[in-house]
């Protein structure tokens, strides 16, 4: 009798299957392909208008100008990038340190949060622009101001992250630790700082975008290398093509540091984003 | 003989002097060492709050706390606690949230690393009485809230404390899973006889499972009534149904209901 219920029933999920997904195979699949078809799609879009309402050059190039000048530039763009990426690296990794240890101290103490916080807000209040001017006169014109100013930049969100995570450690689980007779030292490590990863991983790909911001800032501002300096270069002289391609690599490195930093987040705290991978499970 | 927890007219004022909440006055509560007494009381009565107290988690405004001989000033070791929230943490495994307390209490604290084949072994035992056996490298994420709530129970053991404190951990459960688990709590009670203050609103909860049963006021909350269990362990759910246990759990309603005529 079973077999005669079930029998009909199967050819049905097959059949429902192949309709539902025909190109890409799955869903996931399709998710995987989702942000490179956007990307052509927007570079297509833009190729055909600058090309049917004739825009010069200098005022938009198409993607394939873009394409023919980062080519003929690509030597002195790879070595502007390199330095780019160097500062702005650098000053992501200060900020991280320093983050994690000023975002540890003012998340677990409120006499620490009450005296650093409106400094902090106030700090964080003033455009890096009008420091980086000071930093030149400082320290010179060169790879420190960038590296500071990346620092300067992308800390604050680590910071305020990282504070929230521990700040927010639910009552009962500190009361479960605390009648144990753990010190705050114990709460934090065992389930402070745990607790604070999700919190940092989600600052670091924002820190990261933001840390490129303040590098470039600095060599636009001033500085003898950089895709920056480069790009400020290149618009005196009106090669808007270079400048485009300045803007493009600077984005293909941020993306680049966003897919290593998630990686990291998935690596390390696939218990907080478990709702996204509870899916693949649920079958057992 | 002396008691094991001493409670000598306790009172607990939260915030300020004048202003703030009352929540226990002349609470006076003696429990015998290996007793089982549970405290029952209309909700905000300050159950919690006297849980808190003996915990050593917050100092009572007046009157004097003792445990084990010695006036409680601060936390204690040899107290493991259980909540009506599973408070597992999420990025650790079972058998690492259950271990949890051997990382934090002395002197398991120093040579965890050293016998650690030993501890998880203990951990594993504590697991198969309460039912997870095979559970150990799931994440409580994983786990139904009932299990969740065995595993809490584990936590609450691993330290072998002398004193259990159980603050509803059963309230967030189902009716047939609350059931299941006083099962799982009677026998950990029969195989390690901690001396355990049970908090809850279930009166059924605490006649099948405690020695003694004690009724607290309205806040601020202080004991009114209290009755002793007589029915010998090993029970089941079958007593429940019974005229006697009947008649024990209608009394305390009774009482429960007259403590909050009296606040109204």
């Amino acid at each position: 009798m079973a077999s005669m219920d079930t029998a009909p029933a199967a050819p049905a999920i097959p059949a429902r299957r192949a309709r539902r997904t025909p190109i890409f195979g799955s869903r996931r699949n399709l998710e995987r392909a989702l942000p490179w078809m956007v990307v052509i799609g927007i570079f297509l879009f833009w190729e055909v208008t600058v090309r049917v309402f004739s825009i010069p050059d200098f005022i938009l190039p198409s993607p394939t100008a873009i394409w023919e000048s980062y080519l003929r530039w690509q030597p002195a763009i790879l070595d502007n990038a390199g330095q780019t990426l160097f500062t702005t690296v650098f000053g992501f990794a200060i900020a991280i340190v320093f983050g994690l240890a000023l975002g540890v101290a003012i998340g677990s103490s409120t006499l620490v949060y009450n005296g650093l916080y409106p400094i902090l807000i106030g700090f964080n209040a003033i455009p890096k622009v009008a420091v980086v001017p000071i930093l030149i006169i400082w320290f010179g014109i060169g790879t420190v101001p960038a590296v500071i100013t990346a620092f300067l930049i992308s800390f604050f969100p680590i910071v305020v992250n990282v504070a929230t995570g521990i700040a927010t450690v639910e009552p009962e689980l500190r009361d479960v630790l605390r009648a144990l007779g753990a010190k705050s030292r114990d709460i934090v490590l065992k389930v402070g700082l745990p607790r604070a990863m999700p919190y940092f991983f989600a600052s670091l790909k924002v820190a990261i975008t933001v840390a490129f911001v303040g590098s470039i800032l600095a060599e636009t501002i001033g500085s003898n290398k950089g895709i920056g300096k480069l790009m400020v270069v290149a618009s005196s002289r009106f090669d808007t093509p270079l400048v485009f391609a300045g803007l493009l690599v600077t984005a293909f490195m941020g993306v680049a540091m966003y897919v290593i930093a998630n990686w990291f987040e998935t690596r390390m705290t696939g218990w907080a984003t478990r709702g996204m991978t509870q899916n693949q499970q649920a079958g057992m | 003989m002396a008691a094991f927890v001493e409670l000598d007219r306790i009172a607990l004022r939260y915030g300020g002097e004048e202003s703030g909440t009352l929540a226990l006055l002349d609470t006076t509560l003696n429990v015998k060492e290996g007793e089982f007494v549970a405290v029952v009381g209309p909700s905000g009565c300050g159950k919690s709050t006297l849980m808190k107290v003996v915990a050593g988690l917050w100092p009572q405004s007046a009157g004097t706390a003792i445990v084990a001989g010695r006036e409680v000033s601060g936390p204690l070791s040899i107290v493991g606690m259980a909540f009506q929230a599973p408070t597992q943490l999420p990025w650790r495994n079972v058998i690492d949230n259950v271990m949890l307390p051997l990382e934090i209490v002395q002197p398991h604290r120093s040579q965890l690393r050293a016998k650690r084949a030993m501890y998880v072994q203990k951990a594993q035992d504590l697991l198969s009485l309460v039912g997870l056996k095979g559970f150990d490298t799931k994440f409580p994420w994983q786990l139904s809230g009932g299990m969740q709530q065995r595993a809490q129970i584990c936590r609450a053991l691993i330290h072998e404390p002398k004193l259990l404190m159980l603050d509803e951990p059963f309230g967030a459960l189902d009716m047939f899973t609350r059931e299941e688990l006083w099962n799982v709590m009677q026998e950990v009670v029969m195989d390690r006889k901690p001396t355990v203050i049970l908090v809850t609103h279930d009166l059924r909860e605490a006649v099948y499972l405690a020695d003694r049963v004690v009724v607290m006021s309205a806040r601020p909350g202080r004991m009114i009534h209290e009755r002793i269990v007589p029915f010998p362990r090993k029970r089941t759910l079958e007593d429940t149904y019974k005229p006697e246990f009947a008649e024990i759990v209608q009394d305390l309603r009774n009482h429960i209901s007259m403590a909050r005529e009296q606040a109204a």
